[in-house]
């Protein structure tokens, strides 16, 4: 009697392990899920296209329907082209000026936080930026447009410059508000990290409390900083919302801040959103574009988890 | 603090005022950074509910229509053309129904508050216009004799979206949310909570465990398109959910919410002490039983507040659901699964890139309605942990 209880007892816990394996296999699924999804219409895509054409070519011109229209010479007509310099170009140009909005505002805010603010004001400041943070992008996409674009519009105009509605500018600066709270939280816990016998010691050497952060503090919490940084990156070359209602969807090759630019996220939007059949080559091209932000990104987040995970072990942190 | 140094001090160097001095202006650039970010948020805030806040009310007219047979075959007849070009189109379209539910109005003369177009709306609320001038003035007429009143638009919480501005609302958009969330929440809860249970309690220490803890750190920070790509590729083309539907929608954004859900669960998990397990264990229990009578208990109120959150960012996201045709014009609002959809903030990007400008202040009102939700699910998932927290 006891015994069979007992069987029946070991045999419902194997199953339930076995379904419990199954669910944390989902999740592992779901990133082959991605990789392979994507990875199976870019074959598709580069079966059509030239990798080499994509990956380097500094034209864009998927829409062959167009072109055709045009006078240009035969051999034009015929062949749509997918160089996709231009739009990669753009997104690290929007995200460099994302990074150049939100790394020192958030870097900065961070030092307060833990450096100068006291406790009580601290617990208020921190979940009130994190706010920021969980406002939804199409909210900031609409911001942009609306607000910041044709102020920014305004604004160089007084100084007789000329800047698009649908400026690199403007997309940017707004990216880079919402990326201000990743980098301040992340840093504000890294930079909490550091321990006090180390700023202790700066201060009994009769170093002032700025010289402490900037030649202590920060250059021992640097790679828990950095770390956060890459989040940022990679949190802004993903961004979708913001970029396909404030930027453009002229691939643009320029250095101009004040011109329009595109994404490659917005060439996703773009390809997939109208009503062409799923295997054109400008359906697929969004797959293309997407494994290439895959890899980028994948790369820039194991570098940043890595990093940080480093760190903590480093000051025997565990809460990571 | 703040004691004047005497320079004739022999301990006196001028070099430690200086950096005194730049110590000064570093606190100062650290305020001003947080002042800033503050500042922004304030601003914006504050230029979303300026720009929203009109669209909660809509002017109506008062009218007297004398009605017979006539009118309810051809209500655009009804009205004098002035008037005709300011009452609404959608107002008139109803106009018939009205009748037929009240046949005795027949033969008699009734007073109406028409519904006003939105150009004549927007003119009343002091925007931009395309009205010509002799309509303009006929508005002020009627505003001098009181014919016009600004009631709360009732019609934004009640109707779905609409090809004339000033019948489209935001309930097609909210059902439309609701589902979709039913569908993630009911897939991204057990299946988190039941990872969290697997590397938390039952998972060795070894590479594979390792490998799934990376992964679902890594999953946290893929690009949320990306996760639309995967829904239109495997849900949609593969196995043949409809485009567009709460289930493709929800199914996608279940995937993305999971590491959210799988992280919260596994502090909450951690964070019950191995006493109780150990009780368990020397009364003979399983590793189930524990877990399933003492561990999860013990750690819902964190799993909750978790899984309220991770529904709040869920809510929130859009970027997946276009990429699954989630932004389908949706005059009715779903009643299954399967039927095209689209949510909150879908609509909100669908009605940004409407020309006319009366759509402005219906996204604005839109986004009131969905930061309001996002706000209180998050205020609601903290007092929950100040509830349920346990010191142990």
């Amino acid at each position: 009697m006891i015994n069979s209880s007992a069987k029946r007892r070991d045999l419902i816990e194997s199953l339930i392990k076995s379904v419990l394996i199954f669910a944390a296999f989902i999740s592992v699924l779901t990133t082959f899920g991605i990789l392979f999804s994507i990875i199976f219409e870019s074959v598709h895509f580069f079966q059509r296209e030239s990798i080499l054409d994509f990956l380097f070519g500094t034209e864009w011109n998927p829409d062959t329907a167009f072109l055709s229209g045009t006078a240009r010479g035969a051999e034009d007509v015929a062949s749509a082209q997918f160089g996709a310099v231009p739009i990669f170009a753009g997104t690290f140009y929007i995200t460099f000026i994302a990074m150049a909005v939100a790394v020192p505002i958030g870097l900065f805010s961070a030092i307060y936080m833990s450096e100068y603010a006291s406790t009580k004001v601290r617990n208020i400041i921190k979940p009130t930026l994190e706010v920021l943070a969980g406002i939804p992008t199409v909210v900031y996409g609409f911001f942009a447009a609306i607000t910041v674009a044709p102020f920014l519009v305004d604004l160089f105009a007084t100084f007789g410059m000329e800047a698009s509605y649908r400026s690199a500018l403007g997309a940017g600066v707004v990216m880079g508000i919402m990326i201000i709270p990743i980098i301040s939280s992340l840093s504000d816990d890294v930079i909490n990290s550091v321990p006090h016998n180390m700023r202790n010691g700066a201060l009994a050497l009769g170093m002032n409390k700025a010289e402490t952060i900037k030649f202590v503090v920060l250059p021992s919490a640097m790679p828990g900083i950095i770390a956060a940084v890459l989040l940022g990156v990679s949190r802004a070359l993903g961004e979708t919302m913001i970029v396909v209602m404030a930027a453009s969807l002229r691939p643009n090759l320029t250095m101009n801040p004040l011109e329009d630019m595109t994404t490659v996220t917005v060439k996703i939007v773009e390809a997939l959103v109208g009503d062409q059949e799923f295997d054109s080559s400008l359906t697929l091209s969004a797959f293309a574009l997407g494994l290439v932000l895959f890899v980028v990104t994948l790369i820039i987040n194991i570098v940043s988890i890595v990093t940080i995970r480093r760190y903590h072990k480093k000051y025997k942190i565990s809460n990571l | 603090m703040e004691t004047k140094i005497n320079k004739n001090n022999n301990f006196y160097i001028p070099q430690i005022e200086k950096r005194n001095k730049q110590s000064k202006r570093f606190r100062l650039y650290a305020l001003s950074a947080v002042v800033l970010s503050l500042s922004f948020l304030a601003f914006f805030l504050i230029d979303i509910i300026k720009a929203g806040i009109p669209a909660f009310t809509q002017s109506s007219v008062k009218i007297e229509i004398s009605i017979d047979e006539e009118t309810a075959n051809n209500p655009y007849g009804i009205l004098e053309r002035d008037m005709s070009r300011l009452v609404s189109r959608a107002w008139l379209r109803s106009f018939p129904k009205e009748i037929e539910a009240h046949p005795e109005w027949i033969g008699t003369t009734q007073t109406f508050w028409a519904l006003l177009n939105a150009e004549a709306d927007q003119y009343l609320k002091g925007t931009q216009s395309k009205l010509k001038e002799n309509q303009k003035s006929k508005l002020d007429a009627l505003l001098q004799e009181g014919l016009i009143e600004r009631k709360f638009n009732a019609t934004f919480f009640f109707t779905g979206d609409s090809k004339i501005p000033e019948n489209a609302g935001f309930y097609a958009a909210i059902v439309g949310s609701v589902l979709t969330m039913l569908v993630t929440m009911s897939l991204a809860v057990p299946i988190g909570v039941m990872t969290a249970v697997y590397l938390e309690e039952f998972a060795p220490d070894n590479k594979l465990t390792q490998i799934i803890e990376i992964n679902i750190n890594n999953l946290a920070a893929i690009p949320s398109i990306l996760f639309g790509l995967l829904g239109l590729a495997i849900f949609i083309n593969f196995f043949g959910v409809p485009r567009s539907s709460p289930l493709a929608g929800g199914m996608t954004l279940a995937l993305m919410s999971l590491p959210i859900i799988i992280v919260s669960s596994k502090a909450a998990l951690k964070s019950v002490p191995a006493s109780i397990r150990q009780a368990g264990y020397a009364l003979g229990l399983t590793k189930w039983q524990v877990t399933k009578d003492h561990v999860l208990p013990l750690a819902f109120p964190g799993v909750l507040t978790g899984s309220i959150i991770a529904l709040a960012q869920a809510m929130g996201e859009t970027a997946p659901l276009i990429i699954v045709g989630m932004i389908a014009f949706v005059p009715d609002p779903v009643t299954s699964l399967t039927s095209a959809a689209t949510v909150m903030p879908a609509q909100i990007f669908t009605w940004s890139g409407m020309p006319e400008r009366a759509y402005i202040e219906k996204t604005a009102a839109g986004i009131m309605v969905l930061l309001t939700v996002l706000i209180s699910l998050n205020t609601i998932a903290v007092l929950l942990r100040k509830k349920f927290e346990v010191k142990w």
